[in-house]
């Protein structure tokens, strides 16, 4: 596989949310508006691109009985670290994240980039598919979030375009739910064609 | 792939190894961010004290006294000063009835319990629903300002009181009333006890 098609791959023929279906905690819970899944999927990325290419220089001396523990040490360490310098540079949407950021953790799809890619690559095209996968994950929760917020508040990135409480349940819980539903299917019509 | 052997030994020395250089960074960025993360706090509180209380010049982050509520809670106080005379007290309350559980409020009383202004210190409310209690977000929480809760009944007009609840969001509004209540509780022990 190019480095083209690697990278490619995570925009939108695997894209971990519409297709892979991974990291749908986050994708369901943060994505109120368009703000917090593009602050996400970012803070996500970073987590990914760390997390494959130490995951993909260390991968020979890690004996295989304790790869997923060391992975889990190695994602985690990061998770904290994006958390810490955040919450220091970036209080305000800290404030809105807050409570998802130690998620990243529990993030099967970081976790599967580091089991499933980069403990078989080379460092290179493990950076690759780290932002690939990142980038698509954030658009995924950018689009989610940006629909949510258009039907259910009337606004996008926080600009009011109808001053009017619309479909209330797109804020709520429910509205993640059909809103992926919706956009899934979006999503097969899309590539079908 | 040339992997290590998954013997005793080798698996210990690896987690040892991980562990050890992760424990290292954490340390390290810890250290790093421990004072902007203080500093973004204090001034986060001190710009809350600042908008619900009428102008000071004491140092306030000094003049604080703890309150011990019924059931072994403690609500913080501050007092304003001016010219070495007591022109506000500002109550740090809360309450954890909130639709996602704690909601911290920073209460601006005047001497005679009148309320001045109320700053939304934390929150986790639905956006778009509970999140209309921040200043910033809507005008609802204007309609405590001015008022004295010995006269203005704090809850909410389904359950008998004085306030407007929010539209679809009647569990926000008795909370933010519930907290608000705790501040008067603990301002009026405290003017009634002290000085």
């Amino acid at each position: 596989m190019n480095q083209v098609q690697n990278f490619t791959k995570g925009l939108f023929k695997e894209n971990p949310v519409f297709v892979m279906m991974l990291g749908l905690c986050p994708a369901l819970g943060v994505t109120t508006s368009a703000i917090n899944g593009l602050g996400m999927g970012l803070a996500t990325t970073f987590v990914l691109l760390m997390s494959n290419i130490v995951v993909s220089i260390i991968k020979k001396s890690i004996p295989p009985k304790v790869r997923i523990p060391s992975f889990i040490v190695i994602i985690a360490s990061f998770v904290t670290i994006v958390d810490l310098t955040m919450n220091a540079y970036l209080p305000a949407l800290h404030k809105e994240l807050g409570l998802f950021i130690p998620l990243i953790v529990v993030n099967c799809l970081v976790m599967g980039r580091a089991e499933g890619f980069a403990s078989k690559n080379n460092t290179f095209s493990s950076i690759i598919d780290a932002i690939g996968m990142g980038f698509g994950f954030a658009i995924a929760l950018t689009i989610l979030g940006g629909v949510r917020e258009i039907l259910g508040s009337g606004a996008i990135f926080g600009i009011t375009l109808v001053d009017a409480d619309l479909m209330l349940a797109f804020v709520l819980a429910p509205g993640a739910f059909i809103g992926l539903g919706y956009l899934i299917a979006l999503h097969r019509l899309i590539k079908s064609n | 792939m040339a992997n290590k052997e998954s013997t005793f030994t080798n698996m210990l020395l690896t987690m040892v190894i991980v562990t050890s250089i992760a424990a290292l960074a954490l340390g390290g960025v810890y250290k790093a961010t421990k004072d902007p993360i203080q500093q973004n706090q204090d001034r986060k509180m001190n710009a809350a004290l600042k908008n619900v209380l009428p102008d000071f010049d004491n140092n306030i982050a000094k003049d604080t006294v703890s309150v011990q509520m019924e059931a072994g809670e403690k609500v913080m106080l501050y007092k304003a000063k001016k010219d070495d005379e007591l022109v506000g007290v500002a109550v740090e309350t809360y309450t954890m009835k909130g639709y996602s559980g704690l909601i911290k409020l920073m209460v601006g009383f005047l001497p005679d319990g009148t309320i001045k202004n109320i700053s939304v210190l934390q929150h986790a409310e639905t956006p778009g629903l509970g999140d209309k209690m921040e200043e910033d977000k809507s005008d609802w929480s204007e309609q405590f300002n001015d008022k004295n809760p010995a006269e203005y009944e704090l809850s909410v007009s389904k359950d008998g009181g004085n306030v407007d609840a929010i539209t679809a969001a009647t569990i926000s509004s008795r909370a933010y009333c519930d907290a608000v209540k705790r501040a008067y509780d603990a301002f009026k022990k405290e003017m009634k006890g002290g000085k």
